[in-house]
């Protein structure tokens, strides 16, 4: 099936050729490359911009302030932090406008650890997007969600971040997306640019249905009744695997696909906290001031008579940076065995 | 497109070209001084509100009327590409007073009530938005308008049609990387965007003289770097701001190409209320331009003193209606978060 950077970009073809995006810009996006991720090739209104991230966050205001559809990429989470105050602008406008200036624009971004790239190239910025009032924040972890997901960001009317996980860029999803050939090898020879010259490579879309998913909807990837674990990205695979495993020995672990940040699907969460008694989140961030504690807080507050245990936070260290050695990255970022630990202390805690 | 590109190396692009500044109209002087008034006497009334209980902070553009007025008569106005992006700052004010914005409007938002149509109370004064003349909301932000110029500017060369986009902000801030931002996303080649870039240089950032911190004479000129032309002006002389922003405008509705330029002001009150806001001895444009007119007998003092006296009557008015209206209630801080209805969650 579709890889995350298939999915992604044929999304981004149906964006420019029915929902009116008019220009896909940032750093390489435009040919010959498409983007170091491969996720905007062969599209007509991609265009490489200068090396300059608030230049690209400020130009995608400008077009949405004058009526156009952008998506902007920023090549790695990694360097959109010099956009803050621009990204904490694209959020207010609206509000300061009294509605009268909306500020339709996507921006996508690869996050995350897991491909070797230590200090920048491994940045999350889920904590510090979701900080940002008056953006939709998506995080999704599967090729059909990323097409799904970025469909209903260019659909939507306020900016939206839309950040997707780089050490998962090239996993083929599992699930179909509507309209997709049945052979990966297919929709490879189809869309996927040839090595070399490609100056006059075309890309063969295949034909996709009207298809897409609401932002602020979570997935629940497995069922279970022991407890909760909620989270997204490059982690939701992940705790789904463990969970799987863990099966087998009698604990039932539900794990909840966040997919949506914010908006995020607190019905969704909240009744699975009712029903399991036991939370658990699991995210890449850094631990302190990270979105999962914000989940935390509010379930403590909300579902405090609830719970059999206290709620959990698996997350990165709160340290300078993501070392390159494996030792390093591993002892930093939650590996399967610290979600395999979390989830077993979890659910054998009692009340 | 090859990697390396022969380029001519640009000596110097300083001025406008000819044909353009030929075709200047001539300017409407008493217009220009009655509206030039209207905006001191607007500017002087809220400045004295923030020493009042009905308003907080005054930042504004005391000093830069002779160039502000002439830019606000020529601005294209209206709503989408057809017609001019402004992209504003705090010390704009006389160019929306020239594009007849009403004294109230004003009023309402250095007032802070819920009648302030730019942000609701929300938003210090000065701080406009308004859709039906393309002007997106001005944020306290130093020099982020300049990053967003050039994407209202390629909507508008894509849109075809004679309408520009005008950013506008002042000296010290031109040393973020914003301007640079500007100049280089406004001249890619081939793809050079419809901007009038506007320098409006009082010789201070705060209380950070231009001198101290900057080796540049000026800072439009580095738009020779970038292949863009550029001028100063004299900013006190509404003749000569007239002149030059009618043959820049002119050239880049034609060329469809970028323009710098730099207008040397005063700041007559300090930079804000934070610093008292007393006034400062530097040339007064306003008083020099009545000055003038008398001189050149035009009017007498006693007609322009009356034009000047009925602006200061309607901005006192103004006031006395604005302090009757409500402040906005608690319960809208949650208004207009998303474009959506009902889409906020806590
Ligand atoms: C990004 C940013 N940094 C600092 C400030 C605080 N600040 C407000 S005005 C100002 C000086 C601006 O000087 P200049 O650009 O010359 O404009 P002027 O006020 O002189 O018109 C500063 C430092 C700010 N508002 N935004
Ligand atoms: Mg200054």
């Amino acid at each position: 099936m579709a890889t995350i950077a298939q999915a992604i970009r044929l999304a981004l073809h149906v964006g420019e050729t029915r929902l009116g995006v008019t220009d896909i810009l940032g750093e390489d996006v435009g040919p010959p490359l498409g983007g170091v991720f491969t996720v905007t090739q062969g599209l007509k209104t991609a265009w490489n911009s200068p090396l300059d991230e608030r230049g690209i966050i400020g130009t995608a205001m400008g077009l949405a302030l004058a009526g156009q559809r952008c998506v902007a990429e920023i090549q790695f989470c990694d360097y959109v932090f010099n956009t803050i105050d621009l990204l904490k602008l694209a959020g207010s406008s609206h509000w300061s406008s009294m509605g009268q200036f909306v500020l339709p624009m996507v921006v996508m971004t690869p996050v995350g650890a897991g491909i070797h790239g230590s200090l920048y190239h491994s940045h999350s910025f889920d904590s510090m997007m979701t900080h940002i009032p008056g953006w939709k924040v998506v995080l999704p972890s599967t090729a059909r969600d990323c097409y799904g997901l970025m469909i209903s960001a260019i659909r939507d009317p306020n900016p939206v971040m839309f950040l997707y996980p780089k050490a998962l860029v090239r996993a083929q999803g599992k699930d179909k997306i509507p309209g997709e050939p049945d052979n990966p090898r297919t929709l490879s020879k189809m869309i996927d640019a040839p090595l070399g010259d490609r100056s006059s490579w075309i890309p063969n879309w295949p034909v996709l249905p009207d298809f897409s998913i609401p932002i602020g909807t979570a997935n629940i990837l497995k069922s279970g009744c022991d407890l909760t674990v909620v989270t997204y990205g490059r982690h939701a695979p992940l705790c789904h695997s463990i969970a799987n495993k863990l099966g087998d020995e009698g604990i039932s672990a539900e794990v909840i696909d966040l997919r949506s940040l914010y908006p995020y699907d607190w019905e969704t969460i909240a009744s699975s906290v009712r029903k399991t008694r036991r939370f658990l989140q699991v995210n890449e961030d850094g631990a302190i001031t990270n979105f999962g504690e914000h989940l935390i807080r509010r379930i403590t507050e909300e579902l405090f008579y609830e719970l059999e245990a206290p709620p959990k936070l698996v997350a990165a260290r709160a340290i300078p940076g993501i070392g390159l050695a494996w030792p390093l990255e591993q002892a930093t970022v939650p590996q399967p065995d610290d979600v395999e630990q979390a989830i077993r202390e979890l659910a054998n805690l009692s009340a | 497109m090859t990697k390396t590109r022969d380029r001519e190396v640009w000596k110097s692009l300083r001025g406008i070209p000819e044909i353009y500044q030929n075709k200047v109209p001539p300017m409407d002087a008493l217009r220009v001084f009655d509206i030039m008034a209207k905006a001191r006497a607007l500017e002087e009334r809220l400045r004295k509100i923030s020493k009042t209980e009905h308003g907080y902070f005054w930042v504004g553009g005391t000093g830069e009327e002779a160039f502000n007025v002439p830019l606000g008569l020529l601005v294209q106005k209206g709503q989408g590409p057809a017609f001019d992006y402004l992209h504003l700052h705090y010390r704009s004010g006389a160019i929306l007073t020239a594009m007849g914005m009403p004294m109230i409007d004003a009023v309402r938002q250095m007032c802070s009530r819920a009648t302030d149509r730019f942000s609701g109370g929300r938003n210090f004064v000065h701080h406009y938005s308004i859709p039906a003349w393309n002007v997106v909301p001005v944020s306290s932000t130093i020099e982020t308008q300049y990053t967003m110029a050039p994407g209202t500017a390629l909507a508008q060369k894509r849109f075809g049609g004679t309408g520009i986009t005008i950013v506008n902000g002042g000296d010290a801030g031109t040393s973020e990387g914003d301007f640079a931002t500007c100049l280089n996303w406004s001249s890619i080649p081939g793809r050079e965007l419809p901007v009038l870039i506007l320098v409006v240089n009082n010789q201070w950032g705060i209380s950070t003289p231009f001198s101290e911190i900057r080796g540049e004479q000026t800072a439009i000129q580095r738009c020779g770097s970038y292949g863009i032309r550029w001028e100063t002006v004299d900013g006190n002389d509404p003749t000569a701001s007239w002149n030059a922003l009618s043959a820049a405008i002119a050239y880049v509705r034609d060329t469809r190409k970028p323009f710098g330029l730099e207008a040397a002001v005063s700041r007559l009150h300090g930079h804000s209320s934070s610093s008292g806001g007393a006034r400062v001895d530097e040339p007064d444009c306003f008083e020099a331009f009545k000055g003038q007119l008398i001189e050149q007998g035009t009017a007498s003092e006693d007609q322009l003193e009356t034009i000047y006296i009925g602006h200061e009557d309607e901005a006192r008015k103004a006031f006395e209606t604005v302090v009757r209206e409500p402040l906005p209630t608690p319960d809208t801080i949650y208004d207009h978060i998303f474009a959506e209805e009902n889409s906020w969650q806590p």
